[in-house]
């Protein structure tokens, strides 16, 4: 079996106890919380008698001994079923499956965007540290990563939605309009450009200075002097000898937030009105919308092993001398 | 210019003066349908996002006021909370108040193309609702029977005469519900209730949850002609500082209940394209005061809460904190709802007046200054109560009094409140228009019931209340209830169970080329089958 297959399988196998460990430890943590979903909604409804508040627990199969509830999820979980939400009255994997693509859509554009102009703003600025386009860049950097991510989106939405009036507010897309095709696709994407701008924001100035204080390190090392040396033009100095070797902490650090993209938007998708897995989460959370809640802990800590198998492989890959080791 | 172009320019100056001066004339005129055109789409905010959108199942504030849209009740209020024709389209009580006779409407059809018949309103009021409404499981289980009498006839029997029993039949208290659909099923576990089908003049069409929640005109509304508007949208905007924006820009054409925080206001107040009100809620009149644990010292000493009230600033409140919505309230029943009483005890804001009933009930300052300490739990229900819960403490402070302030969830709140694990806290509940349906509840002591939210939490229990409440309830001569309610809120307000704050008013706004959509006492919740846009 060649090394890399190995490694993976290995580490496959050992994701999944983690992550049924991770299951467990949920399962307390969720119901730690003072309150049940019943008490909720008997606050939601403003009022309740004892025979509404007992319905809903025994709906919930709140009136159950704990250690059973730990048992009936579990060997719903080991069966890849989610569970239902009866707060909701649908299958929690199926609320999943509807607020992915628009949290996917959101968090992968803005880390992807955030990466490529992080790595570029942060080697220009490295390059030319000192000067003032060097100066510009992490000033706009740090101002980005220092304010609170909400209060940058309600800015933007009073310049270029209120005053300008250029891009929509909120939502996804433009409701009641009936676009179809390549209308629909362009009002999406309308609607995507600031939240993907807020997100990718602060992201970007988290790469920036990464890249800036790794490519300072290396930019004068001994390997770059030789590159010069030998009369290499600069461009292919910066991108294939001091990128590559400055570029594993922000692989490091893309790895873990890549882990977020799931849930970390919650502030962005409530700011403006994306119907995403954080604000699900959220709500989760607040209404003790147990199995709704346990689902997303599950998903995400799906994703963040993923990630993390996959920030190692990268890892070998940009710089060889690093091996893979089951 | 041509002959064509000034033709044209003359018929279009003709219609803008008739719509004109066929506008107003609808607003005095109800059921004139002259400037009431077809077509249009509404946008609403919706906040928080419903659950689920079957009445039956779910009163959560929300549901109600987009479920409202597509259930009907058998009647509806006016502003004066007296009936009005809903899918009753008369009634009748007998001189002993017990036997309530309904005729209904004979050509209502729900959405399915099936009849509405005496056997739905049956089905929903002795079965389903027994079942799934708490308030309508203590109205209806006052039903000595419930009969149709024919296809378009029922007929309640009370086992003893109950005041506010019309009040019952309000959309949200008892929605009609298709039997057809439900009879002999699990309500809660129905695949139909993610489809919604009632009699309403708007059908459901589709939920994008987290988003929008769409809904079409019921081409078949029993009502001719009705409704005007083509769409209602629903729209979920979870921030509030976003749910403002979005009324500058017109993107939504109305907001209710809390969907503007009460420091937005007086800006949104001043925008060219929007109205505001604050009728329409008067069946609902909320009061809203500071919940009191009697069970716990001090609070046990009606001199300390006497004294509460005193050091309370009411008329602050309702300027700085609301910023003038509301009204500094007076006792436990609201002033728009029946059987008010204002001659009662009045706490006029004095500190001095606090300290010294403090003082008598034994409570000296010690050598902090400090009187007494207490916990206050802050109700998690928006900026506005942790602005509130900041001037409590202050505003005791200067009596005296130390207020810690507990912060928590609404999960937690309900628990602990529920649970009886606090020492004050705020509250407010709707009233239902009369105090046996929204007031009694929190003062008798039969309703005293942990782990049960809205019930009387504090623990007050007085004989004489009990009595006065229950003998108002059983008679339907609003002389004689009004004596006995009279007298029930003069006591309270003697031995204050809970501090009084305000009577709530909130803000609606409504985009000044939507007409009528503030007709009843129930406002936002109305079915909206006359409500139109005036195009321009």
């Amino acid at each position: 079996m060649p090394r890399i297959a190995l490694f993976i399988s290995q580490r496959l196998v050992k994701a999944v106890f983690v992550v049924l460990a991770i299951a467990v430890f949920n399962f307390f943590l969720v119901h730690a919380a003072p309150g049940d979903p019943a008490a909720v909604m008997a606050g939601e409804a403003g009022a309740a008698d004892a025979k509404f508040v007992e319905q809903l627990r025994q709906q919930f199969g709140l009136d159950r001994p704990l250690y059973e509830q730990l048992g009936t999820y579990m060997s719903k979980v080991v069966q890849a079923d989610l569970g239902y939400s009866y707060r909701q009255q649908r299958p929690v994997f199926d609320l999943l499956v509807d607020r992915l693509p628009v949290t996917l859509s959101l968090t992968l554009t803005a880390f992807v965007l955030a990466l490529l102009g992080g790595i570029a703003l942060g080697t220009l600025a490295a390059m030319r540290a000192g000067t003032w386009s060097d100066t510009a860049i992490t000033v706009v950097g740090l101002t980005a990563y220092a304010t609170p991510i909400f209060w940058i989106g309600l800015m933007l939405i009073l310049l270029f939605s209120v005053n300008l009036g250029w891009l929509p507010a909120f939502g996804t897309e433009s409701i009641g309009a009936g676009y179809t095709g390549w209308e629909a696709f362009l009002d999406r994407a309308r609607h995507l450009v600031l939240p993907v701008t807020t997100l990718g924001l602060f992201y970007m100035a988290v790469y920036t200075r990464l890249t800036r204080a790794s490519i300072l390190e290396v930019r004068d090392m001994d390997f770059v002097k030789t590159a010069r040396a030998k009369g290499l033009p600069e461009w292919r100095i910066v991108s294939v000898h001091i990128l590559r070797n400055a570029i594993l902490p922000v692989i490091t650090v893309a790895g873990f937030q890549a882990g977020h993209l799931i849930g970390g938007s919650i502030l962005i998708e409530t700011v403006f009105a994306l119907p995403g897995i954080g604000r699900l989460a959220f709500e989760a959370v607040l209404q003790r919308d147990y199995q709704v809640l346990l689902g997303i802990f599950l998903l995400t800590s799906v994703v963040v092993v993923v990630f993390n198998l996959l920030t190692d492989l990268i890892y070998s890959l940009v710089d060889p001398r690093i091996e893979v080791a089951p | 210019m041509s002959n064509r172009l000034r033709h044209f320019r003359q018929t279009l100056t003709a219609a803008a003066l008739a719509a004109a001066l066929a506008a107003p004339l609808a607003l005095t005129v109800p059921g004139v349908a002259v400037a009431q055109e077809r077509g249009g789409t509404m946008n609403i905010i919706v906040q928080p996002e419903p659950p689920i959108l079957v009445l039956a199942l779910n009163q959560q504030g929300p549901t109600q006021t987009v479920a409202g849209k597509i259930y009907q009740g058998l009647l509806t209020f006016g502003f004066d909370l007296k009936p009005q024709p809903e899918l009753a389209e008369s009634w009748e009580v007998s001189p002993d108040g017990k036997v309530y006779t309904f005729k209904l409407v004979k050509n209502a059809k729900w959405h399915d193309g099936k009849p509405f018949t005496a056997h739905d309103v049956v089905f929903s009021t002795s079965k389903l609702l027994m079942e799934t409404h708490p308030r309508a499981r203590a109205t209806f289980s006052k039903c000595e029977k419930i009969e149709a009498l024919d296809d378009h006839t029922v007929q309640f029997t009370l086992k003893e005469p109950f005041g506010p029993f019309l009040q019952a039949f309000e959309v949200s208290s008892a929605p009609m519900m298709p039997k057809h659909i439900y009879d002999g099923t699990d309500y809660k576990a129905n695949p139909a209730n993610a489809t919604p089908i009632g009699t309403g003049p708007f059908k459901f069409k589709e939920w994008n949850k987290g988003s929008y929640i769409h809904l079409v005109r019921n081409d078949e509304y029993w009502k001719a002609g009705k409704p005007y508007l083509d769409d209602i949208y629903f729209r979920v905007i979870p921030d509030a500082a976003s749910r403002a924006v979005a009324v500058e820009q017109g993107t939504v054409q109305q907001t209710q209940f809390n969907d503007i925080e009460t420091f937005d206001v007086p800006r949104l107040k001043g925008l060219p394209n929007v109205e505001m009100t604050t009728k329409g809620y008067e069946f609902f009149a909320p009061l809203s005061w500071i919940e009191i644990n009697t069970r716990n010292k001090p609070l046990d000493d009606k001199r300390f809460r006497q004294a509460m009230m005193h050091a309370i600033d009411r008329k602050f409140i309702r300027d700085k904190i609301w910023f003038g919505l509301g009204r500094p309230a007076t006792g436990p029943v609201n002033s728009v709802t029946r059987f008010f009483e204002p001659n009662v005890r009045k706490y006029d804001f004095d500190p001095k007046k606090a300290e010294a009933l403090l003082e008598e009930a034994g409570y000296k300052k010690g050598a902090d200054g400090t009187r007494a300490k207490v916990r206050l739990l802050v109700m998690p229900y928006g900026e506005t109560w942790t602005r509130l819960g900041e001037y409590v403490k202050q505003a005791m402070k200067r009596v005296g009094v130390d207020v810690t302030l507990e912060t928590t969830d609404a999960a937690g709140w309900v628990n602990r409140v529920s649970n009886w694990d606090y020492d004050l806290s705020f509250n407010f509940v709707y009233q239902y228009g009369d105090p046996a349906l929204g007031v009694t509840r929190t003062y008798v002591s039969d309703n005293i019931r942990k782990g049960v939210m809205f019930s009387n939490t504090m623990g007050y229990s007085n004989p004489e209340v009990d009595k006065l409440f229950a003998q108002a309830a059983q008679t339907n001569k609003d002389e004689e209830r009004q004596q006995l309610y009279s007298a029930a809120q003069k006591i309270l307000v003697e031995d204050v169970p809970v501090a009084w704050l305000l009577e709530m008013e909130f803000p609606t706004f409504v985009d000044k080329r939507f007409k009528n959509a503030v007709t009843t006492a129930i406002g936002v919740n109305e079915s909206y089958d006359s409500v139109y846009m005036v195009k321009k």
